[in-house]
This record gives structure tokens, sequence and C-alpha cells, in this order.
């Protein structure tokens, strides 16, 4: 009976040193938040695909600031974000490295309903947890979370997860940077209009 | 009573009295109404009806969405024949849901009650002016309930109802204040009292007379506590914030709310419509449009909500050379993409547009800095600065400018000598400056959600390593008990371990005493391979469907 109670202890005296030891260790050994490598990846898109060849974009952004990796090698990010890393890090603009992929609309995943048969494995393959679901039931992925990463695509058994581009609507779309064609009609002064409608 | 200015501000010719000599007149019923679900600043209604129902006049389609956010009713009744995208009059062109009803021509009402008032907590008439569908009818389109919550230790010492109507062309609500003045002194009031105003001002500027002499005798005819100011024509007398600057000198920076000053400010078609919600159970399903412009006979007109915009235009009759139809005003109006666009809540003007109306203006040059622009601007910015820093799509440097202050008056567009389209320049930079936050913010948002997912599955992992620690111990503890004593009993209770022993691949991490079974490795992939053998034999057996279906 003592035995028993002995191994009990020791199991529990284990458990509590050990416990103590991870959590040391939890802080003792976390990323210190690095001011360069915060401020690369506010600017990289999130959309954590992997494409640049790192597993998300922190990775990369932290490539970057020990300059291991170019700034070209993000194609969710594209042009707009190659000129804001040169800007960052006074470095020379170059166009994004092909190898890595091509820019595209943003785009989001839809799972066709009628196929899923409820395996999980895209819930556990979306970086952003965007898609919801228990195991054996129908999936959905919450269209506004999806960053449109296409990694949940490969693992699906029946391929019923496909692309979708993202329309633009009235409260997203932008205006045109004005050409010679007016928009709105602003009255030009001293003009005779509207007299000749009376 | 002392009025103050506001610095700039610019006299176009106001272009108001073509259409005023006519009354308001009741537009006839057509045959299809396109009513948008998204008609309000903040969320889109949900539709709350399907295709095939029966509705009748004043029933709702759309229910509010969330807080900021204003229902949406049938403006007559028939039946629903589609919910889909249409274009609805806005600058993209692009199409939104809407509910399209197929009226019946019995034009028949739901059962109409008044709102008990008196009965009521302010919460009750906020959400029930918001299920009316209340909004502003300025043509910001803010719902009024939401502006009627005064924030609390806040106290409305004036409230304004804006009935200046200072962009040309436009007498929709000088109409309104012929024609309906006891509602909007009685919507006044009602506003008055909800909102515990200090005084009620009614604004109306010095080129409507006749607006302002029917206010005055309803506001005598019930001796109300309203006062109706006669304020100077300038255009932008009717901004709220110019407004405000006038009647009680108060100067509202961009970035802050008016109830921050003890104002606020409403449309006198909002507080007639809301009056009418009230005191009829009406919600809001008309308004009134002023069409003038290349047309024969300019007027005002009440138009359900819905009237596709070229069907209304003909009844006045628009000149053969007309070229296109501009919501809104010569100021700040666009050119509405197709006739078949609806009249909205915000539709207070269709001007038919032809050639010689308003003359092209001439090509835009360079700016010569010469201050015109700054001078002319009643939110006091230099537009020069917007334009150039705008033009160079250098977005972080606008902030300095107070790209958002600007209330995209024109006045600055007006002035110009070198025919800058400054305004559209501004809104340019704002849409990109709007739609750069919205990345953002999804990216954050993505980030956040990206570090939460990783630190799970850490702690799963730490969780893991926890329990196969205390596993192992408790093995060795056991095992070293088992030595100490020498004596071979119960720890071996096979209840312990089965696991273990019964997957020799999971000998070495022992661990596995999972409290869900794991199938193993070989039985899953087995299973997937049926799984999607099935969905494949499925995806054929659809596909043969629809190839006999459709020859
Ligand atoms: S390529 Fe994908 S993972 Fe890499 S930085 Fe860009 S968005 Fe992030
Ligand atoms: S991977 Fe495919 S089948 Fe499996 S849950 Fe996701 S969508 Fe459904
Ligand atoms: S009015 Fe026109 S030309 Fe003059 S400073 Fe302004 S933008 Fe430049
Ligand atoms: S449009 Fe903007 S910048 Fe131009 S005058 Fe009006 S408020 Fe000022």
């Amino acid at each position: 009976m003592d035995g028993i109670l002995y191994a009990i202890a020791i199991m529990a005296l284990g458990g509590l040193v050990l416990g103590a030891l991870l959590g040391y260790a939890s802080t003792r050994f976390r990323v210190e938040g690095d001011p360069l490598v915060d401020q690369i990846d506010s600017i990289l898109p999130q959309t954590q695909c992997g494409q640049c060849g790192f597993p998300g974009c922190r990775p990369y952004a932290e490539a970057i600031a020990k300059d291991e990796a170019d700034i070209n090698q993000c194609p969710p990010g594209g042009d707009e974000n190659i000129h804001k890393l040169a800007e960052l890090l006074g470095k020379e603009y170059k166009p994004l490295s092909a190898e890595h992929g091509v820019e595209k609309p943003k785009q989001v995943a839809v799972i066709d309903e009628k196929i899923c048969i409820g395996c999980t494995l895209c819930i556990q393959a979306c970086p952003v947890d965007a898609i919801v679901g228990a195991a054996k039931q129908m999936h959905t992925i919450a269209e506004d979370l999806c960053t449109g990463c296409e990694l949940c695509i490969p693992p699906c058994p029946v391929e019923c997860i496909s692309m979708i581009t993202v329309a633009d609507t009235p409260s997203t779309w932008k205006w045109h940077k004005p050409g010679q064609q007016r928009i709105i009609p602003i009255v030009p002064v001293g003009s005779e209009m509207g007299s000749e409608a009376a | 009573m002392k009025l103050f200015t506001f610095k700039g501000g610019v006299k176009p010719d106001p272009n108001k009295t073509q259409s005023t000599q006519l009354p308001i007149a009741q537009a006839p019923l057509v045959n299809r109404y396109i009513v948008p679900l998204h008609q309000n600043i903040g969320g889109t209604p949900r539709p709350i009806v399907q295709v095939g129902d029966r509705v009748l006049k004043g029933q709702r389609l759309g229910d509010a969405d969330g807080w900021v956010s204003a229902a949406v009713h049938a403006p007559t009744s028939g039946t629903v024949v589609e919910i889909g995208p249409h274009i609805t009059p806005h600058p993209s062109g692009l199409p939104t849901d809407c509910v399209v009803i197929e009226a019946d021509g019995r034009d028949a009402w739901i059962e109409r009650q008044p709102f008990d008032i008196d009965n009521a907590t302010p919460e009750d008439v906020r959400d029930y002016l918001r299920d009316m569908g209340i909004v502003g009818m300025g043509g910001a389109v803010f719902p009024s309930h939401v502006k009627l919550s005064v924030p609390s230790g806040k106290h409305i010492e004036e409230l304004i109802i804006n009935g200046a109507e200072c962009e040309p062309f436009i007498s929709c609500d000088d109409r309104l204040m012929r024609e309906q003045a006891l509602e909007i002194i009685q919507g006044s009031l009602l506003f008055g009292r909800l909102v515990n105003a200090g005084k009620i001002l009614i604004g109306v500027e010095d080129n409507k007379p006749e607006a302002i002499a029917a206010l005055n005798a309803a506001q005598q005819q019930h001796n109300a506590p309203v006062a109706i100011v006669t304020v100077p024509t300038i255009y932008p007398t009717g901004g709220a914030k110019e407004l405000i600057r006038v009647l009680t000198g108060k100067e509202v920076p961009g970035s802050k709310r008016s109830t921050d000053f003890g104002v606020q400010v409403f449309n006198v078609a909002t507080v007639q419509s809301a009056w009418r919600a009230i005191t009829y159970g009406e919600p809001l399903i008309s308004r009134i449009v002023t069409i003038s412009g290349a047309v024969a006979e300019a007027r005002n007109w009440s138009v359900p909500i819905g009237m596709p915009i070229g069907k209304l235009v003909n009844l006045a009759q628009p000149r053969t050379d007309s070229d296109g139809v501009i919501m809104g005003g010569p100021m700040m109006g666009f050119r509405i993409s197709t006739d078949n666009a609806p009249v909205i809540k915000s539709t207070n003007s269709l001007i038919v547009h032809a050639p010689g109306l308003f003359p092209p203006k001439p090509a835009e040059l360079p700016c010569i800095r010469c201050g015109s622009c700054a001078e002319a601007c009643p939110q006091e910015l230099q537009p020069f600065e917007l334009y150039w820093w705008s033009r160079a799509s250098k977005f972080d440097k606008l902030e300095n400018y107070k790209l958002f202050d600007c209330i995209e008056c024109g006045c600055c567009d007006y002035v110009c000598p070198s025919h800058i389209p400054l305004v559209n320049y501004f809104r340019f930079a704002k849409s990109e400056i709007q739609a750069e936050q919205r990345e953002k913010q999804t990216a954050d948002a993505a980030r956040e959600r990206h570090e939460f997912r990783q630190e799970r599955a850490d702690r799963e992992k730490r969780e893991k390593a926890e329990r196969l620690a205390k596993a192992n111990a408790a093995r060795q503890a056991a095992g070293a008990t088992l030595n100490a004593s020498g004596a071979a009993t119960a720890v071996a209770n096979p209840d312990d371990a089965p696991d273990i022993s019964s997957h020799p691949d999971q000998a070495s991490t022992p661990i596995a005493v999972d409290n869900h079974p794991v199938l193993d490795a070989a039985a899953k992939q087995a299973a997937i391979a049926a799984a999607a053998e099935r969905a494949r034999l499925k995806r054929e057996h659809h596909a043969v469907k629809n190839g006999d279906t459709s020859p």
C-alpha cells in the first residue's frame, strides 16, 4: 500500500516539476517581439499561405529581418507590398519573384456542402480557423475570415473545396483617380446653366 | 436671434424656381418596384420575405441588422418576384441585393396603428423608428434612432432641424415645408421631446420665404416652442457642421460628434416621416423627389421607394436631347448608370442632363497655388495640399491635412481657376484609404487568429509532453516500487495500460492512453478512401442525371 502512495507522490512531484520547468521555459525562451520583425509583419498580408517558402507570414518576416530572404517572395502582398517593404528596409524594389507565384485578385474558399464528408482535414489545414464543423458533419467556411490561402484544398479527400474571386460591392468599391472626365458636374462659375430649363 | 458665419462658401445660381412653381404631385403606380435592402449607413437589412410571398403596402421586407441599421418596407401591395442583385443609384454602378415587387394595383396597406408613445420608454421609441425604416433624408441616410440616443452625461442644448436646402436645383424640402409645415413642426417637437432638447431651432435659407411663412403660421397655430430661424443663402449652409456654426456659433471638429457639443441635427423630411410613423403607423416607403434640368415640367413628386428612375423622369417629359440623369445636386451629385435604378431613401433630386445644361469644364490645368480653394472651403482646409498628395497617391500625408474633415461640398472645385476636379481626387483618396484600413483590419484579425491557433497547437503539444512525462514517471515509480518491494502484485493491473501492449508501434509513446480512441493510420486511410469513392460515385451519378435532363 505504501508503495502505491509513494508512486503517486513521485508522479505528482514529477508532474509539478516538469510543468514548472515547461512554464519557465515558455517565458524564458519566448521570442521577444522584435520591432523590425513586427514592422515587416504588419506590412505582410497575413494570408498565411506559405507561398513565400516559410510556414506563415511571421517566419517570413523574421527571415527578411535577418536578411535571409528577399523582399519579393509574397504573391498575395503583390507589388504594393514589395514597394512598402523596400521603403521600410531601404532596399531596392524588385518585381515579384515568379518562382513563388503570381499576384491575383482576392479569393475565398467555398465548400460544396453536398459533397463534404465531414472528415475535418480542412480544419486542420486552415491557418486562421476560418472553417467550422464537427467530425462527420458538413463543414462551412466563414467567408469574412478566410484569407484565401488555398491550404485547405489539397487535403480534402473529395475535392469539394473551390476558390471564388471576391466581387466588389458598392461598399468596397473604390473611386478611380480622376482622368479628364468629370464625375461630379460641379456647376461652373458664372455659367448660365439651368436658365434654359426654366 | 444672433447668427454666426462660417468661413468660405460660394453662391452658385440656386436654380430652384423652376421646380417650386407646382405643388408636390403623387407619382402614379407602376408595375414593378425594386427595393434595395441596403439603404442606410450601417448594417444591411436581412430579407424576411421569400420569392412568391404576397406583401401589403408597408409590410416589412428586411429587418435591421444590428443597432446601426434600419428596416425596409414594401412600397405597395403585390408579390415578391425576385430577391437578387440589381443596380441601384450609386457612383460605382455596381449591383446590390434588392427585393423586387410586382404590384397588384390595389395598393392595399397593412393594418396601421399609431404608436402609443406616452406609454413607451425611449428605447421602445428608438426600436420602433428603426423598424419603421426612419433614416436621415437629407442624403446621409444615417439611421435616425441612433442619432436620437444621446450619450449619457450629455445634454442636447440645441436641436437643429435642417431646412436650409442649400444645393442648387433641389427643392424637395422647400415644397415639403410649404405643404406640410404642421407635420414638420410636430415632428420637431417629437424629436425635441425624445432628446430632451433645451431648444428647437429650424434653420431655413432666406431664399425660401414661402416655406418660412408656412412654418411660422404652423408654429403660431400651436404656439409650439420652436424657433424658425432665417439664415443667409450661402452654399453649403445646409451642411450639418455649417448650420450648427451659423445657428449656435459652435465649432464641431471633424473627428468629434456634434452631441459632444450639445447639438444634434435632423433634416425636415426626417422629422416629418418619423412623426407620421408614430402618429399613423406609416413606415418610410416614399419620399419627395425634385425633378428638374432638361425637362418640360420641373416639379416635385411624392415617389414610392423602389420606383424605377426612368419611369419617374418620364413624368417630367425630358428634352429629346437629354443624355443621362444626375442624382443629387450639381455640386455633390453623381451620374446614375442606368434608368432602371430605383428611387431610394436618399434620392432627393434627379436632374435630367443634356448637352449645354452643364457645359463641360475645360481640361484640368496645373495648380497655380492661388489659394482660392482654401478661401472657399467651409471646413477651413487647404484643398490644394489635399489635391497634391491625393494626386501623388501619398495617402499617409493626407491625414495632416485632415482629408476626412472634407465634406465633399465642391466649393473648392467651383472656384478653382485651373478647373481641377478636386473633389474627385478627394473621393479617390478617401476610398483608397478606407480600403487600406479594411485590409489592415482583416490582416490584423487573420494574424490574431493565426497566433491563437499556433498557441493552441503549442499548448496541445505541451500538454501531451506533460502527460507523457507523468506517465513515464508513474511507470518508473511503479517499477521502482515493484523492485523495492519485490512483490509481483497488483501493479500490473491490466486496466492501467492495455493500449500500450496492444499497439506495439506506440509502445515508445505510452501517451496513447488517450480518452478518444484514435483510429490507426491504416484504418483512417481506408475510411477516407472509401468516402472518396462514395463521393465520386455520387458526383458521377449527379452528372449522369444532369446529362439526362439537359440534352
Ligand atoms: S506568401 Fe503567404 S505566408 Fe508568405 S508572407 Fe505572403 S501571405 Fe504570408
Ligand atoms: S476536407 Fe473536404 S470533406 Fe473533409 S471536412 Fe473539409 S471540406 Fe469536408
Ligand atoms: S484653386 Fe485650384 S489652382 Fe488655386 S490653389 Fe486651389 S487647386 Fe490650385
Ligand atoms: S470639397 Fe472639401 S476641400 Fe473642397 S471646399 Fe468642400 S470641404 Fe473644402
